[in-house]
């Protein structure tokens, strides 16, 4: 870490580049996150104030809470891998190339 | 040094089975004449972890390799190495036992553990690999006052740990005497001796593998169990559950729970009632508190966070969160079938008359499966299902020592004591190494004192601390411009305090007067049901019969347990707070206790100001984003 070069990090967060990997995370990671927490907790919620909603008969024996709480599971996989995608393509690029710039002591 | 290493490896070894075959016996689920069995397959597994420890002690030279394996762990690695410090005791057989015990809720309680990886994925993992480097206080160190964040972060992870520990060292000292009735002290101390021995020589190396060995190790038991449930369904969810909806063991469990209620109900309507909400979890804002507790807290647990710093970049972090979750979720949809599986083919009465938590569903169900009490192959699959969830205690329990030891070796005694200046990578070595047997030996302590205290509420005090203090001070410490060292110190002492104190005015305390009401209940009620067992039982009918005397054992645990509380809280009218009663109704802080976190680092970051957190942040802010530097600093 001693020899590290040294790097203008003002310039770095001020690179155009860098503005437009932030907006693009920034407002990709918060609203993922948001619909993730509200999702979640639409189970206890419904668990607590639908039952008769949970308690719906489906396939054959299994009811909509079932159903539901597995497609918890589906849907947090599914957000996992689609931050994983999007994160693989767009973003480690952007902040690839930032860092490739900076980091030769540009 | 290698030498020395080797020796005292063999030490460990022959000690700790010279502890387990010494060990006085008491009646476990393993029968006596099959206890040989649950010990060769635990020394199996101990042989190659042990192994694993042999060769990694040989990597361990500097400070990175001891806390972080030198950032050489692969993605998938880390990931299975996370589910297996995740996937502690409580999660691997008390999830199994809540489902085979109250049915539907038992299962919602499992998808909060796993959405808490949501939050680790998204906002915590990749840019705490980016800025830190070996402990939770690296990352708050970062841009603020580095003595400071210290002190009150190692304060945390260790007030952390230690509340999670002592539940995983009581616990599984209970489990383990459960299972092979080996003494509580024993266990504990060979729970301690063996975790000592792979974190001491190991490091985080050992550690790692440990956790990675025991992860897959669960996931096979798990998935030769859910093979013979499902198999003969032909893997039709509906069919299985038909058949558990259509057991008069679980009917008779809902009958049980619904008391009164239940009078007017067919058969099926009670075995229906299995797969609905509602029979566990009453109070439905503590349900939300717990969740939330759960998904902001897993970011901020210090032995989880440590994970993420033994993997070289944030690609690689993001890679095993993936697996992570796949595992972990995985598991737990396992459990599903392992929980139902259990009250179907052992029943929830048999599995609670052995542990009143319904821990034993899991292994009940193996050796149930394998052929019953009296087979070899059942007791073969129980043996291996006991030793499992031994290698569980001993993995998580490493990750958690390695966490404390690291934040009292490398930040309180390098970094506060030295003053960060350079130390020696052989000092820090032996620092560190010297802070694991302190933080091992008081683990053992705890362990061994707390015996038969309450502490099925620290696991949730443990998250509710990391969610409340850790997590609000990580994340804005990485996220916003405006975060300083007034504003973490504020919002760690607030945190912790405030998770704290709401939990020792909790339900969660032992109150005399409530204790002394709900015996008295059990008592008053005996004469009654004792009448009406002894009716069914001279009845004549065979199902009434098998049915009554079930009853009749769940009546006279009922009432042991009922004269044994009397007992204890003799004489004592308030609870060790001083209160008649709870003060704060809810058993889970977070719903308070995490804004309240958040209100705190933000008012002490307006309130105060430091000129470093603000020079720094643009470094901050850049690294976390981009790994500017982060990768180059691992590769050795």
């Amino acid at each position: 870490m001693a020899t590290a070069p040294k790097i203008d990090w003002n310039a770095v967060i001020a690179d155009p580049r860098f503005q437009a990997l932030h907006r693009r995370k920034q407002g990709f990671l918060t609203g993922l996150m948001i619909f993730s927490v509200v999702f979640y907790f639409l189970l206890p919620i419904g668990a607590a104030y639908f039952q008769d909603l949970f308690k719906t008969k489906v396939w054959g024996v299994v009811n909509f809470g079932i159903l539901f709480a597995l497609l918890q599971f589906v849907v947090a996989w599914g957000v996992a891998i689609y931050y994983s995608r999007v994160a693989n393509r767009d973003f480690d690029r952007m902040a690839r190339e930032i860092a490739a710039d900076y980091e030769k002591g540009g | 040094m290698l030498t020395s290493n080797r020796r005292l490896v063999v030490y460990g070894i022959a000690g700790a089975l010279a502890i387990g075959s010494g060990a006085a016996f008491a009646q476990g689920a393993v029968a006596a004449q099959y206890r040989w069995l649950t010990f060769a397959v635990f020394a199996a597994i101990i042989c190659v972890t042990m192994y694993v420890t042999y060769l990694a002690a040989k990597r361990v030279k500097s400070a990175s390799d001891f806390y972080t394996a030198g950032g050489g762990v692969s993605g998938l690695q880390n990931g299975w190495a996370i589910a297996g410090d995740y996937l502690s005791a409580a999660s691997f057989l008390g999830i199994a036992g809540l489902i085979s015990q109250y049915g539907y809720d038992g299962f919602m309680y499992s998808v909060g553990w796993l959405v808490a990886y949501i939050t680790v994925l998204l906002v915590i993992a990749e840019p705490c690999r980016n800025i830190g480097k070996y402990t939770l206080p690296d990352i708050l160190a970062y841009r603020n006052n580095p003595k400071a964040m210290r002190i009150v972060g190692a304060i945390s992870v260790v007030t952390v740990s230690t509340f999670y520990l002592t539940a995983q060292m009581v616990g599984g000292g209970v489990l383990v005497k459960t299972l092979i009735g080996i003494d509580y002290e024993i266990s504990v101390m060979a729970v301690g001796v063996l975790m000592l021995a792979y974190v001491l020589f190991g490091g985080m190396v050992a550690t790692t593998w440990v956790q990675i060995i025991k992860a897959v190790l669960l996931v096979i038991a798990s998935l030769v169990l859910v093979m013979l449930v499902w198999t003969p369904y032909g893997f039709s969810l509906p069919a299985f559950l038909a058949d558990v909806v259509g057991d008069t063991k679980v009917q008779a469990k809902v009958a049980g729970l619904l008391g009164d209620a239940a009078k007017n109900m067919t058969p099926q309507e009670l075995g229906q009632r299995f797969l609905e909400p509602g029979l566990y979890f009453k109070a439905p804002i503590d349900q939300i508190s717990l969740g939330m507790a759960l998904v902001f807290g897993t970011a901020g647990l210090p032995h989880i966070l440590m994970r993420f710093f033994t993997v070289p970049t944030a690609q690689q972090a993001r890679k095993s969160v993936v697996w992570a979750m796949a595992i972990i979720g995985g598991f737990y949809v396992l459990t599903l079938f392992l929980g139902f599986g259990a009250a179907k083919e052992v029943g929830p009465g048999v599995i609670a008359s052995i542990d009143a938590g319904g821990n034993m569903a899991g292994p009940l169900l193996a050796q149930h499966l394998g052929g019953g009490p009296d087979s070899f192959l059942g007791n073969f699959m129980l043996a291996f299902v006991s030793a499992v969830a031994f290698a569980t205690i001993v993995a998580v329990v490493a990750g958690l020592v390695l966490a404390s030891a690291s934040a009292i070796a490398h930040d309180l005694y390098v970094g506060v004591y030295h003053g960060g200046d350079i130390v020696p990578p052989q000092q820090q070595v032996r620092a560190a190494r010297i802070a694991t047997v302190i933080v091992g030996a008081v683990s053992i302590s705890i362990g061994i004192a707390a015996k038969g205290q309450n502490v099925a509420h620290l696991v949730a005090l443990a998250f509710a601390v990391a969610a409340s203090a850790n997590f609000p001070c990580v994340l804005l410490t990485m996220y916003w411009r405006r975060c300083n060292t007034g504003g973490i110190v504020l919002g760690m002492v607030v945190g912790t305090v405030a998770a704290v104190g709401l939990t020792l005015v909790s339900p969660n305390l032992t109150y005399p007067k409530a204790v002394r009401a709900a015996s008295q209940k059990v008592l008053d009620g005996e004469a009654a049901k004792r009448s009406a067992i002894e009716a069914a039982l001279a009845s004549g009918d065979a199902a009434a019969i098998e049915k009554a005397t079930v009853d009749q054992k769940a009546l006279d645990k009922a009432v042991t347990k009922a004269k044994d509380d009397m007992k204890k809280v003799e004489g004592k009218e308030v609870s060790i707070m001083g209160l008649e009663e709870p003060l704060f109704k809810l058993k889970n802080p977070g719903i308070i206790s995490i804004p309240l976190g958040f209100l705190a680092v933000l008012l002490g970051a307006l309130l105060f100001r430091d000129k470093r957190s603000e020079e720094l942040w643009p470094e901050v802010y850049a690294r976390q984003n981009t790994g500017i530097l982060a990768s180059k600093a691992t590769s050795h």
